[in-house]
């Protein structure tokens, strides 16, 4: 299992490369695109799947000191806690095709300063920050719709092999839970237990890079 | 459990530090909570601190040629006169 999670880091590896070559080289760009993204879904999320990494850590526990019941248990919780992850990922890019930040014909960085109604006098003053923001943006970087698509693209591209992941995750799952209710690993046998452990845990240190790169690293203005 | 709240603690903390303005060092400091995280993450959750050798040796590889693949890469791309962007043909020839 461990050689098959090592040719996993460099799969992953090379487009945390990608990402690393085109962010140098648009860097506004990628600014101006990592700041649309929910942080407060976000940092949700992150909270979301480390807890599920913790359950899954005690099922692993509850298989190896045979405690069937717990074993069951936590592995639901585990399955409950990927899928509200899932589901938080749905909003955002729910989110994202509303506010036509998806690559393609579409695509429009100004769509939703200019849409906005703000109605709040703090909501229109963040407004004009933003609208600020994104002129200074454009003249440093006059192709700025394209290089953005390219932050969004590198974007989709990472949560959403890391959502297809997770979802390969939750079917493993499954799978051990209806292992699990018919009693099946025993501090003899837990080997498919801990392997799947393993495989989430790594899904989750890829979420523990991802969230840092994609969401925070233009929030200090 | 103690390892859950640390690693809650170094989300926070990351989330935290991204609203201040460390100049170049913003980037140093996110990977490095990330990385610490990562490390925890590791070496409790997924047992390979109490792993036999040979294990552990496999998770210094993959470590180890991740740090090839990015270093040799960049390096490359950090030498190289020529403007990424330069490489792609202007928009008006495939227009034609």
């Amino acid at each position: 299992m461990w050689i098959f999670l090592v040719t996993e880091v460099l799969f992953f590896g090379g487009m945390f490369l990608t990402y690393t070559i085109n962010r140098h080289q648009y860097f506004t760009a990628f600014g101006i695109g990592s700041n649309t993204l929910d942080i407060k879904l976000g940092t949700i999320n992150t909270g979301v799947l480390i807890l599920s990494s913790l359950t899954m850590a005690m099922a692993v526990w509850s298989a190896q000191v045979g405690k069937k019941g717990l074993v069951t248990g936590f592995l639901i919780a585990t399955l409950a806690l990927g899928t509200v992850f899932l589901g938080i990922k749905v909003v955002e890019y729910k989110q994202k095709f509303d506010h036509h930040l998806i690559p393609g014909h579409g695509f429009d960085v100004w769509y939703q300063v200019d849409n906005t109604k703000p109605e709040t006098e703090m909501g229109k003053k963040l407004l004009e920050d933003e609208r600020e923001e994104l002129h200074k943006a454009t003249l440093s970087d006059p192709d700025i719709q394209s290089h953005a698509q390219l932050y969004f693209s590198l974007y989709f591209a990472m949560t959403g092999l890391h959502a297809l992941h997770m979802i390969v995750g939750a079917g493993l799952l499954i799978w051990l839970i209806k292992l699990s209710m018919r009693g099946r690993f025993t501090p003899q046998y837990n080997t498919p237990v801990e392997i799947v452990g393993l495989y989430w845990h790594f899904v989750d240190i890829v979420w523990i890079y991802l969230f840092p790169l994609l969401y925070l690293i233009d929030r200090h203005r | 459990m103690v390892i859950f709240f640390a690693l809650i603690a170094g989300t926070t903390v990351t989330v935290l530090a991204a609203f201040q303005n460390f100049g170049q060092f913003n980037i140093v400091i996110a990977l490095g909570i990330a990385t610490a995280k990562a490390t925890l993450v590791v070496l409790y959750f997924m047992h390979a601190r109490y792993s036999p050798r040979r294990t552990q040796l496999v998770i210094v590889c993959a470590v180890f040629w991740l740090a090839i693949m990015l270093a040799l890469t960049l390096s490359d791309y950090q030498t190289r006169q020529q403007h990424l962007s330069r490489i792609v043909p202007p928009a008006a020839l495939y227009r034609a």
